[in-house]
């Protein structure tokens, strides 16, 4: 989702150091580079996807986010991203954990579950949603964790994670999520993004 | 080994080396090929590393031994390591026997082979003369250096000696220091040697005979060590060599014994036994921490050096587990590093025989850092 790509770019300063946890095929890297001439860094589970990095010249790191985060020193990049897969994690709160451990701050994007399209799925139909951020069917999905805007938003208050800023995005549109307007946001945003720290 | 070592190149070492051992020493040679052109620009040259039994001889055919060169599948003209594109340089370690200042050489002092009277080498000591060359052949910085084995010991070597000599470096199936299972296998080999009564405390050069059987049993240790077990058992599984029954005798019933005594036997027309004796030494005193008080964080400290570390999925003897502490501790001093673990069965010989996903892997890294060399240059 290259709004994604643009919203997240705009909460980096340059010249930073960002380590992207799950980095796929180093696409958000490679926009993040040219944009915001990062020092990146990416770790990556699937094979075709660490060697499509390296051919990039990207530097990626072949490895399980749930289970080799500990190889990053504390605070050792200025940004940490997590992008569209904190859903996936067996244990999402301690992986979590482990970001704010290695970056000043932590920027992670997640699919909305509490998305109104989701929402009629489910309630109308009685079908488990597949939409174009959640393309699997309930039996071969990664996604293991679904939560929602307010669950995430819920959650940073509830663990004091400081939000910075938070932003939903539907369609090409973006606005900035707060308390106030959480409820309306959580509904017609497909996508959240959190700056957290 | 039963080879003459002629018209090969050799670039005497005039500057002073002062080896670990305590020893200071110069003029003495190092012999070294090279594939493909050296551009104007001086941006394409990688420099390969040799492991345990290999020589300067990568691609093309050997002109001593006129079998293929030992990366003949990685290097070549359109290989994953171009030479058509890229100048490749390697250079026989010091204490090797293909043309390289080696126990096998003779000492101008007693004015017979130098036998035990070699000082022992370290990596490091291999990695410094190695050096020279670069000067000789006219390069400043290196596109990219990369090594297997104890190719990628001496590569890591040569980064934290010389931060800024390389663009990148590609450590493949190696490891910071040898363990004590790796020790224990290079024992084995040592012990074959010197158990060998013609090995005669390494003096056999001057009566003109080598022990040949000591240095075959060497080699079978070895042979083991960079195979995979599901690998071996794929291959040779319980067959039997041309054979119906058991013969019930100890020649060579089972494939696997014929396989390990050919390779035993093979490996004696190349390779000297002393200096199988002084290479593996060197391996297990390779520690790239000690010389750091505070560890391998402090060794990789102001890498400028871009690191692609690749490990293959069934070698035991330079684990996946060995090559991702690499990773962490280039990491933690927050150098630029890349890992890849290769899927495949094919043991620590992996990096040797023709794997697609590897192969495919080395050639991407390198492609990338050439542009990515280039433009730095341009800068």
């Amino acid at each position: 989702m290259k709004k994604e790509f643009k919203v997240i770019a705009d909460l980096l300063p340059n010249n930073v150091r960002v380590l992207d946890v799950g980095c796929g095929d180093g696409s958000l890297m490679s926009h993040l580079i040219a944009e915001k001439n990062i020092e990146a860094r990416g770790l990556e589970l699937k094979k075709e996807n660490v060697t499509k990095c390296i051919y990039k010249g990207l530097p990626v790191i072949e490895g399980n986010a749930e289970t080799e985060l500990n190889q990053f020193p504390n605070q050792s990049f200025d940004f940490v991203i997590l992008s569209q897969t904190l859903q996936a994690f067996y244990n999402p709160e301690k992986v979590l954990k482990d970001l704010l451990r290695i970056g000043k701050s932590v920027i992670i994007s997640i699919p909305n579950f509490g998305y109104w399209k989701v929402r009629t799925s489910l309630l109308f139909f009685g079908k488990m949603p597949v939409t174009k951020t959640l393309p699997n069917s309930w039996y071969n999905t990664p996604n293991l964790h679904m939560c929602t805007i307010k669950d995430l938003f819920d959650f940073c208050v509830k663990k004091r994670i400081k939000i910075k800023k938070a932003v939903g995005i539907n369609e090409n549109k973006t606005s900035e999520i707060t308390k106030n307007n959480l409820e309306i946001k959580n509904f017609f945003s497909k996508l959240g993004i959190f700056l957290i720290s | 080994m039963n080879y003459k070592i002629e018209n090969i190149k050799t670039f005497n070492v005039s500057k002073a080396l002062k080896l670990d051992c305590g020893q200071t020493v110069k003029d003495f040679p190092l012999a070294y090929e090279t594939y493909g052109k050296l551009n104007k620009s001086k941006d394409n040259a990688i420099l390969v590393f040799h492991a345990l039994t290999g020589d300067q001889f990568v691609s093309g055919i050997n002109p001593v031994t006129k079998k293929e060169g030992w990366w003949v599948t990685a290097v070549g003209p359109g290989k994953a390591i171009d030479t058509n594109k890229y100048f490749v340089i390697c250079a026989n370690v010091i204490g090797g026997c293909m043309g390289s200042w080696g126990p096998k050489e003779i000492d101008k002092k007693t004015r017979e082979p130098y036998g035990l009277n070699f000082p022992v080498v370290t990596i490091r000591d291999m990695v410094k003369a190695q050096e020279t060359l670069l000067d000789h052949l006219g390069i400043e910085k290196l596109l990219c250096a990369t090594g297997g084995s104890m190719g990628g010991m001496q590569l890591l070597e040569f980064c934290t000696i010389f931060p800024n000599k390389t663009f990148s470096a590609i450590p493949i199936a190696c490891s910071t220091s040898h363990s004590a299972q790796n020790i224990a296998l290079n024992e084995l080999a040592r012990q074959a040697i010197m158990a060998d009564p013609v090995w005669d405390k390494g003096k056999y050069l001057a009566k003109n005979v080598q022990p040949k059987n000591g240095l075959a049993v060497a080699r079978m240790v070895g042979h083991i060590s960079y195979l995979s077990e599901k690998g071996m058992q794929e291959k040779f599984g319980r067959k039997l060599q041309e054979k119906a029954d058991y013969e019930f005798s100890f020649d060579a019933n089972f494939q696997v014994e014929s396989y390990l005594r050919h390779q035993g036997s093979t490996f004696v027309e190349r390779f000297d036994a002393n200096s199988i004796l002084y290479i593996t030494r060197a391996m297990d005193y390779f520690d790239l921490s000690k010389h750091f008080k505070n560890g391998l964080i402090e060794a990789f400290r102001n890498q400028k050096t871009k690191f692609l570390v690749i490990s293959f999925s069934s070698d035991w003897l330079y684990t996946t587990k060995e090559n991702k502490d690499i990773v962490i501790a280039l990491n933690a001093s927050g150098a630029d590093v890349s890992f890849s673990e290769i899927k495949t069965d094919k043991g620590h010989d992996s990096f040797l025989v023709n794997e697609t996903e590897f192969l495919k892997t080395l050639k991407g890294f390198i492609d990338s850092m050439h542009v990515k060399f280039k433009n730095e240059k341009r800068i």
